[in-house]
Order: structure tokens, then sequence, then C-alpha cells
């Protein structure tokens, strides 16, 4: 019988933690506002 | 098993690519589900892309890091760590097996018939310098004078950016190709070498390159899914070795940095019931005449 582990869960609770933080700072809108733009510098072009 | 992976890398290929409008509509997707970091490496600038690409998202959180803090607007890239930290806690690398595209194209461009080239074990050591450079040191460090870092790895670096975004982008819009100069070439021989190579080598690019992978792969020890290997029952034949995609040695530990956990040696190639898996401790045990109990053979 093999213990359980904890650490996994408090890996994950903990950036869990962290991406609701990020969610609170309005992080997600600076990620949709780069992803729904064509960036050429940023593909090597231009 | 390797028949149920190829179905869910393929709809996850179709699922991050389901943009189809394009040619019509005439931009890339601009719905609310480019907010969210896809798990696998996937080009946010392709046309078809329906999320975003988490190494891109997150080198343009340090690139813009400073102008950020000195605008009171700190978005020091929690929500992007946070997604790929809960990923990874989860079930470590596993997502390059099953999810992601370029893993794919890999995967299929290895069918080619062809010699095999091993790839040397030395230069899995280059991905984490790629993370550690490309994507979070020069982005951040590398600034103009306004405080503004560049996207490093996609600008110089990713051949996915190139086949899925670039290529795509100077096709559908041939008024571009004038801008196109000597950077842009160097990047189309990057992926004209990458591709030459995974017809030769099993997974060349997540082995020795991808920054994602690196990032994945610190989770390998300690996510929830863990490969659980039974020296008691392995005979050291190598034959998980032979089989294995990024050239793990098993028998020598489950779970190293490159073990992406397609399964393919528990499922295929073991023999002798030495490999299992389990989730936080929890999972099939191995029974007294070989194999699992508990439905893993």
């Amino acid at each position: 019988m093999r213990p359980y582990r904890v650490l996994p869960f408090l890996l994950m609770l903990a950036f869990l933690v962290l991406a609701l933080a990020g969610i609170n700072l309005a992080e997600p809108e600076a990620v949709l506002d780069k992803a729904i733009r064509v960036c050429l510098s940023c593909m090597g072009i231009g | 098993m390797p028949g149920l992976r190829r179905w869910i890398q393929v709809a996850a290929t179709l699922l991050s690519n389901g943009y189809w409008l394009f040619p019509w509509k005439e931009s890339l997707y601009r719905g609310p589900l480019k907010a969210v970091c896809l798990p696998g490496l996937n080009c946010y600038s392709c046309p078809a892309a329906t999320g975003a690409c988490p190494l891109g998202s997150l080198q343009h959180v340090l690139a813009e890091l400073r102008p950020g803090f000195a605008a009171g607007q700190p978005r020091p890239g929690l929500y992007v760590a946070g997604l790929l930290g809960f990923s990874g806690s989860l079930v470590g690398r596993m997502p390059c097996a099953w999810l992601c595209p370029f893993g794919l194209l890999q995967e299929w461009l290895h069918k080619i018939p062809s010699p095999e080239l091993p790839v040397p074990r030395a230069l899995s050591w280059l991905k984490y310098l790629f993370l550690a450079l490309f994507v979070i040191a020069l982005p951040f460090w590398a600034v103009d004078e306004f405080g503004y870092g560049m996207t490093w790895f996609c600008k110089f670096v990713c051949p996915a950016g190139t086949l899925e975004a670039g290529i795509p982008l100077l096709i559908l819009e041939p008024e571009l190709r004038a801008l196109v100069g000597r950077l842009f070439y160097a990047k189309l021989t990057i992926l004209v070498l990458f591709l030459a190579w995974m017809a030769v080598s099993r997974r060349p690019f997540c082995r020795v390159a991808c920054p994602l992978g690196a990032i994945y792969s610190l989770f390998n020890k300690h996510s929830a899914f863990r490969l659980v290997h039974h020296p008691d029952r392995c005979t050291r034949c190598r034959a998980c070795f032979n089989d294995c995609p990024m050239g793990v040695k098993v028998y020598e530990g489950a779970n190293q940095l490159d073990c992406i956990r397609c399964l393919r040696c528990l499922r295929h190639s073991c023999r002798f019931g030495a490999i299992s898996f389990e989730v936080a401790g929890v999972g099939p045990q191995v029974g007294e005449t070989g194999g699992t109990t508990g439905g893993t053979h």
C-alpha cells in the first residue's frame, strides 16, 4: 500500500491561487489583447 | 492505447485550431477563448487558433512587466504561471504527448521511412537554456528606452510559429511578403532543419528545444499522475527504452524529466508488468503473478 501524496494537491492549490490572483489583476485581458492581434515582428516578419 | 492517444491528439489539434472561418472573415479568431492559454505549443497568431500560446503569453507578460509597474498596472504573469503550474502539478509533461499539436506533427513526420538517428542525451539540456534565456531572461532584461522587451523565443526561434502563423499569413496576405527579410529566412531554415530532423529522430524539438516541455518537466517528479517502476519485475530488457519516443530509460527511474507520459512503455512495451501508474499515491497495485491489477493491462 503506497502512502497518499499530499504535495501534488498543495502544488495544484498554490498554482490555482496564483491563477486566481492573476485573474484578479485582469491578466487574462492582457493575454487576450496580445492573442487577438497579429504580431508580425513576433514572427520575425518586418 | 496508442490509437486512443492519437485520436485525442488529433482532437486537441483541431480544437486548438478550430477557427476555419478565417479565409472568409480575413482575420484570426478574436473571441474570449483567446484569453485561455492552451496546454500545448500552438501559435496564437495562427489564423485558425482558438486559444493563446502559453509561451507567447509568458514572454509578453515579462516583456511588458516594467511598463506595467510604471503605469501602476502590475501584471506579473500570475495567471499564465498559475495555469502552467496547475497543469504541471496535475499531470507533469503529459500534455506534450496527448495535447500538443507540434508533438503530433513530429510523430507523423517520424513515420516517413528514413534511417533512425538518435538524439544525444546531452542536448536535452538545451531546452532549459532556451527557457531561461529566450523565454525569461531576455524578454525581461533586454528592453528598449521605454522599458518594453521582445518575445525572443517567438521572434528568433519558434518553428511552430513559423509553420502555423508565419507561412499561412504570407500565403493569405501576399502584401506581407515584401516585409520578409533575413530573420524570417533564418527562422524558415530552423523550421526546415527541425522538420528534417523529425523524420529521422523521435520528437527532436521536444527533447532539445521546447521551453514549454522544459517547464512541465520540472513537475514530473511531484505531479499527481506519475509512473511507477517496479524493479523486482524489471528484467532491464530495454524494451521500454527502445519504444520510448523521448529516449527515456524507465528502468533507471520513472518520471525522468524527459518522460511525456505517453504510456507507451506501460501499455505496449513492457511485458513483465514492471511499469504502472499512480495518482497522488493511489493506483493499480502490482499483483503476485505479473501485470497489474486494477485494469492497467
